[in-house]
């Protein structure tokens, strides 16, 4: 039986044809798939190459922005954090600063360092995971088990000052949740020095492994026009050669008395991209250590809030540098006790928006290396 | 940690073992032995030292032991337990699951952590067992529209083919070898041919997406390294002379070759890596690019096939690399050497007084036996090696020099990331073959200028 072929003007709306090539293969990497996360990429290749890839994201929607609506301003903080759980400060960090600015309340100084201190260890702790993500993508096993070994360091800090070793829900509107035990600071200072210690061990096996710098550079290169007019942010944007830190930026919280560095490479390929947050986590802690020794020793580490605050009628739209880049809130509030809406502006949607561009005409082999050097986690971009 | 049934009772365990074993006793006795005996009557018996082995014989023996050394020494030299046993398969699939073992170890202590540590009590030792057992009890799952025979037939090909290799691998002096051929190397270029074919044809018929590029990718791998390697091989056979593996191994008996050719050495040892499909060259399994390459679609005892002719095939090429480059079971014997006269005379046991009264024969003995292969015997001023010791020893060192080539085979595991395919095929086409053949001009320069070689100075 032949084949019926609709002509192209008589076909329902959001229907085309599409135009098969017997040369071209069709792969859908993912959702399960060991080289995919929680999301698919339809990829078309010609034999070794790349001629198209889509990426799908959406298996992991929650619905986080619409569950914010229903819930007060109290109680919205464990699930917001939920999308990235292992970075799960800096993803409350904006929450926190809008809801402080729509409540009206202030936040003392200790507590706003007590706050610098865990964003910089989750950002590790994120950094630490996500880079033994990279590490079994390109088939480098002790990659995986290295980073994801010494993370145990700082989620020990972590659970030392929240009780929780993943999910902290630690911040909260008029400061943090409870005050860092007696020793913290020799621990922490100890445990951190360790930890930079370790991590300059990975350029060794990793970055200075010349299989890896053979395989990765030129590979996926993102111009400085391109970083810019995709709109990515972050390591991505950083990669390509843009110096744009929201730390520096537009500091918020006590990072304007810090002595924050960035880290810009030029280059713009999957190397470049993999080495920034690896920089990272080596400035993060030169300031944990600042912000341990600035900090004032003693005082209040959380305003009290009356119960079930309300916010003043208007909107505020408040931005924190996370481990991927800017992690943005949007809050509008018609003055009761929950939300009108909520909008979490976050890094890996925006950065996954150029992977079509980065996949096109590179081969096969290069895809896990380019599509995980995006510092793309897919929970986030789905919410 | 170990789960006992909630409803477990000693005496019904013990009372269900013994059972056991009375059921088991009376069928051998009632049914078993009498069938034996049926087909003794039909079945040529053979002749051992002279006797004709009835069953009364071999019943007797089992109470007699110096009657058991002809026995032993007849199952010694027989092919069934060449190939089987030593130094065909058991011997193989022996070091295979060592490396496995040591594989996993040597990985966790690179990579700060413990490795298997609960299965066995002593550093998960039987964690392969327990593999093993998982893997046989799993159900085997083929795809829907797969071309069914060639799929059974693949794993099953893979590990043929890899113990056809491992037959071809001398181990110890005195022809310790299943196949002896005079084309051995050649033999061992056939065999290897084999493996891309059964690779493309596994992957072809799964009729999925994933092996398939796995499998292309295999193909290509295999193809392109597979002129490396044979070229790389062919410096030793132009100062050798021959082609048959255990004289190779002869032929290195005061140095090895890899001093001479260390470039020839490296060219093999990359090639042995790819065609091992080894980080850093595990293209056609790369999990992260194409799942599992073309093992994808292997389930349960098919995968653990797959997995024991890998390694069958890992052992095989670490000891190809020790025959011909390292001088194969060639080393110092490990004990001193004995008096003639106590090999042709025996040993003579003094009583009280110191007197000899009386000399225990030992030519039977298998390890101070005489062999019939005169070469193996080194006689100097009396004093005399025998093939049991020379066979010991060499394959003491053989063993040694193999487990430290796999140990280097192990060790990109843990330190290098995959490379890509245009990397990979620039690397087998460009660079390894070009090595190649500066390391047989190095060969030929030494023949030609007589270093070694008929006439040469060494």
């Amino acid at each position: 039986m032949a084949e019926q072929v609709i002509p192209t003007n008589q076909m329902p709306p959001g229907l085309q044809v599409e135009n098969v090539d017997d040369r071209i293969m069709t792969l859908n990497v993912g959702p399960q798939h060991p080289g995919s996360g929680h999301m698919r990429i339809i990829v078309k290749i010609d034999g070794d190459y790349i001629v198209d890839a889509d990426p799908d994201p959406g298996y992991v929607h929650r619905g986080e922005e619409k569950m914010a609506e229903s819930r007060n301003y109290i109680t919205n903080i464990p699930h917001l954090e939920r999308p990235v759980i292992h970075d799960s400060c800096n993803i409350l960090y904006p929450y926190v600063l809008g809801v402080e600015e729509l409540v009206g309340i202030e936040v003392s100084e200790r507590a706003k360092y007590v706050r610098v201190i865990a964003a910089e260890l989750n950002r590790c702790i994120y950094i630490q995971y996500w880079l033994a993500i990279y590490g079994i993508f390109l088939g480098h096993s002790t990659m995986f088990m290295w980073p994801a070994g010494d993370r145990e360091l700082l989620i020990d800090l972590m659970e030392k000052i929240t009780g929780a070793r993943v999910t902290h829900a630690y911040f909260i509107p008029g400061g943090v949740r409870n005050d860092i035990p007696a020793n913290f600071e020799d621990v922490c200072l100890r445990q951190v020095n360790y930890f930079e210690k370790r991590i300059k061990e990975y350029a060794d096996i990793f970055y200075d492994n010349p299989i890896l710098k053979a395989r990765t550079e030129d590979t996926g290169v993102l111009s400085r026009e391109d970083a810019i007019r995709l709109g990515t942010t972050g390591s991505v944007l950083r990669a390509s050669g843009v110096d744009y830190d929201l730390r520096i930026k537009e500091p918020y919280d006590v990072y304007d008395e810090l002595d924050v560095h960035t880290n810009v490479l030029k280059s713009g390929d999957s190397y470049a991209r993999s080495k920034i947050p690896w920089l990272d986590m080596l400035e993060s802690c030169n300031i944990i250590r600042q912000a341990l020794e600035k900090m004032p020793k003693s005082g209040s580490i959380r305003t009290k809030l009356k119960p079930n605050p309300k916010g003043q009628i208007g909107e505020v739209y408040r931005r924190v540098e996370s481990g991927r880049g800017s992690a943005g809130c949007h809050i509008i509030s018609d003055g009761k006790i929950e939300p009108y809406r909520l909008k979490l502006s976050v890094s890996s949607f925006r950065n996954l928006i150029a992977l079509p561009y980065l996949l096109k005409g590179e081969k096969l082999g290069n895809m896990p290396a380019v599509y995980w050097s995006l510092n793309y986690w897919p929970v986030e971009a789905d919410r | 940690m170990s789960v006992i049934a909630p409803k477990f009772r000693l005496g019904y365990f013990l009372k269900a073992i013994f059972d056991n074993a009375f059921w088991i006793l009376t069928l051998v006795t009632l049914a078993g032995i009498p069938a034996i005996q049926i087909a003794l009557f039909f079945a040529p018996l053979p002749v051992i030292d002279g006797q004709l082995l009835t069953a009364f014989l071999a019943f007797t023996w089992l109470f007699n032991p110096t009657m058991q050394i002809p026995l032993i020494k007849a199952l010694l030299y027989s092919d069934l337990f060449r190939i089987a046993a030593f130094p065909g398969f058991g011997f193989a699939a022996l070091i295979a699951a060592g490396t496995i073992f040591v594989e996993r170890k040597m990985l966790a202590k690179l990579q700060l952590r413990v490795g298997p540590f609960y299965c066995g009590k002593i550093e998960g030792i039987l964690q392969l067992a327990g593999d093993g057992l998982k893997l046989i009890s799993k159900e085997i799952i083929i795809p829907a529209k797969a071309d069914k025979p060639l799929f059974w037939a693949a794993p099953v090909l893979f590990v043929g083919t890899a113990a056809a290799f491992v037959a071809l691998i001398p181990v110890a002096p005195g022809g310790w070898v299943v196949a002896d051929l005079d084309v051995g190397l050649l033999a061992v270029f056939a065999v290897i041919g084999f493996f891309p074919i059964i690779t493309i044809l596994s992957a072809w018929s799964a009729n999925s997406k994933y092996p398939f590029i796995g499998g292309i990718r295999a193909l290509h791998q295999m193809v392109s390294f597979e002129i490396p390697l044979i070229l790389s091989l062919l410096g030793v056979v132009i100062l050798t002379g021959t082609l048959n593996l255990s004289e190779i191994v002869e032929s290195q008996s005061s140095f090895p070759w890899i001093i001479f050719m260390p470039i020839g050495a490296i060219v093999f040892f990359t090639t042995m890596l790819a065609e091992l499909e080894r980080i850093p060259f595990d293209l056609p399994e790369a999990e992260s690019e194409i799942v599992a390459g073309w093992l994808t679609e292997f389930s349960g005892m098919m995968y653990g096939l797959v997995q024991l002719g890998s390694y069958l095939k890992l052992y095989a090429f670490a000891a190809l690399f020790v025959i011909i480059f390292l001088g194969g079971w060639t080393g110092p014997v490990f004990w001193p050497p004995l008096d003639t006269e106590l090999i042709t005379e025996g040993i003579p046991i003094p009583n009280y007084m110191g007197d000899p009264i009386l000399t225990v024969a030992t030519p039977g003995l298998p390890l101070f036996d005489k062999d019939p292969n005169e070469w193996v015997m080194q006689e100097q001023g009396g004093l005399v090696y025998t093939s049991g010791q020379l066979l010991i020893s060499g394959v003491i060192w053989f063993v040694l020099k193999t487990v430290g080539v796999i140990f280097f085979i192990l060790l990109p595991r843990g330190v290098f990331p995959r490379i890509r395919l245009d990397m990979l095929l620039t690397l087998g086409w460009y660079k390894l073959i070009g090595l190649s053949f500066v390391n047989i001009f190095i060969a030929l320069g030494l023949v030609y200028a007589g270093v070694i070689g008929p006439g040469g100075i060494l």
